[in-house]
């Protein structure tokens, strides 16, 4: 009986010395954020790899979220004569929940992962500790300029996916289901605000960007230098960073949107 | 690490992409480029029931959204709601005798306010006070006298 508290106590205290080691570690990371900025050519070689090479990957789910989006809210709406407010589901879920969401999840799974098993395999190589012997700080020139570029490619991102999905609803829409161009457009202006909507969908991206970069980066990190370790430490980001964003969803969605 | 001039050019047209999805989003979708933030003058009228009506509701004249309500606050020395609208400042004409009620948009619709002109030559301005108001019909006092009333007959 005593052994099951005892194991109870070894994960959770495993648990919170993980967490302080990623609080720490995040805090390297702020720490060695102006070495980038004196060095942006680190920060554009990054963005490159984290944010164009998953600009395919979200221009076409944004395209096909948008377009089923619009047939579904069209199958309701239709029931009672409500056809005019699909630009307003359309967009309203895109801009608040799913652009962010989606493309939280997807970045995690892109970018994430291949963060993970990039710095997991240096670590595994020994690069980070040559780096160290060179008297070349690991955090400011590997970490900090993959951090920051997450944290930009991520609105960018996420503002791309929403954009790109009402374009999905209005082609459906309005090309093929038929419903006219003008309503679709001027409800959707009337209904969706600025400061509630758009700022807040950006605040969301930008938090899940902050989220699933650092929990990579830290994975790799931490990672076991064996080709194991680095495996499971890349399934580790998929499943935490998962985790996180539909947490941390909610957590927003309430603290934003609850009292409307 | 070498960093070629392609990579460069894919960054950068990345980040562009962003700022036009960015102002495609403000423009086209939200009512960023209906409202105008600056200019407005802010009016007030106190009603006895505003029903649901809630801030950012349209202030309508002709049917024409000429305004937003700004603020509801509740008077506790009159018991009476006062309602705050911004109206924009293009339509600066209106005058003071004006008269606010607060409307519904179809069956289920949401609440407005529908601004009624009157006849005086003075003019609205900023802070004017409007004296004439008409409440929010709710549809339960409605139903409620519909039944005293037939009850009495």
């Amino acid at each position: 009986m005593l052994n099951y508290f005892q194991r109870l106590g070894v994960s959770s205290l495993a648990m919170l010395e993980r967490l302080g080691r990623g609080s720490l570690f995040f805090f390297y990371i702020l720490m060695s954020i102006p070495s980038v900025i004196i060095r942006p050519r680190l920060l554009v070689a990054q963005m490159y790899s984290v944010g164009v090479l998953s600009f395919s990957l979200i221009v076409v789910s944004g395209l096909f979220v948008g377009m089923v989006l619009a047939l579904q809210g069209f199958y309701t709406l239709s029931d009672f004569g409500a056809e005019g407010a699909l630009g307003v589901v359309v967009s309203a879920s895109l801009i608040r929940e799913l652009g962010p969401v989606v493309t939280a999840l997807l970045f995690a799974g892109r970018a994430g992962s291949a963060l993970t098993a990039e710095i997991g395999l240096m670590k595994a190589t020994e690069q980070l500790s040559g780096m160290e012997m060179m008297a070349v700080d690991p955090m400011a020139r590997i970490m900090a300029p993959r951090f920051l570029a997450g944290l930009l490619s991520m609105p960018i991102l996420a503002t791309l996916f929403s954009a790109i999905g009402v374009l999905g609803g209005y082609f459906i829409g309005v090309g093929l289901l038929g419903i006219d161009e003008g309503g679709f457009w001027s409800q959707m202006q009337a209904k969706i605000d600025f400061d509630q909507d758009i700022v807040n969908g950006l605040i969301k991206s930008v938090v899940f960007g902050w989220v699933v970069t650092w929990i990579a980066i830290f994975e790799g990190y931490d990672a076991i230098p064996t080709s194991e370790g680095v495996g499971r430490a890349t399934t580790r980001t998929v499943v935490h960073s998962a985790f996180a964003i539909l947490l941390l969803d909610f957590i927003l969605t309430a603290l934003m949107f609850g009292d409307v | 690490m070498h960093i070629s001039r392609s990579i460069e050019i894919l960054v950068g047209l990345f980040v562009a992409i962003g700022f036009v999805a960015m102002f495609f989003l403000s423009m086209e979708v939200s009512n960023l480029s209906s409202v105008s933030k600056e200019g407005g003058y802010d009016v007030t009228a106190s009603f006895e029931n505003i029903g649901s009506l809630k801030v950012r509701a349209p202030v309508s004249m002709a049917g024409v959204t000429i305004g937003r309500v700004k603020g509801v606050e509740f008077d506790p020395v009159t018991y009476e709601a006062v309602v705050t609208m911004s109206i924009e400042s293009k339509y600066n004409q209106l005058p003071s005798d004006t008269s606010a009620s607060i409307l519904t948009a179809g069956l289920l619709g949401e609440q407005y306010i529908g601004l009624e002109p009157g006849g005086e030559e003075e003019l609205l301005k900023n802070g004017s006070v409007l004296e004439l108001t008409q409440s929010a019909v709710v549809l339960e006092q409605l139903i409620g006298q519909f039944l005293f009333n037939s009850d009495s007959e």
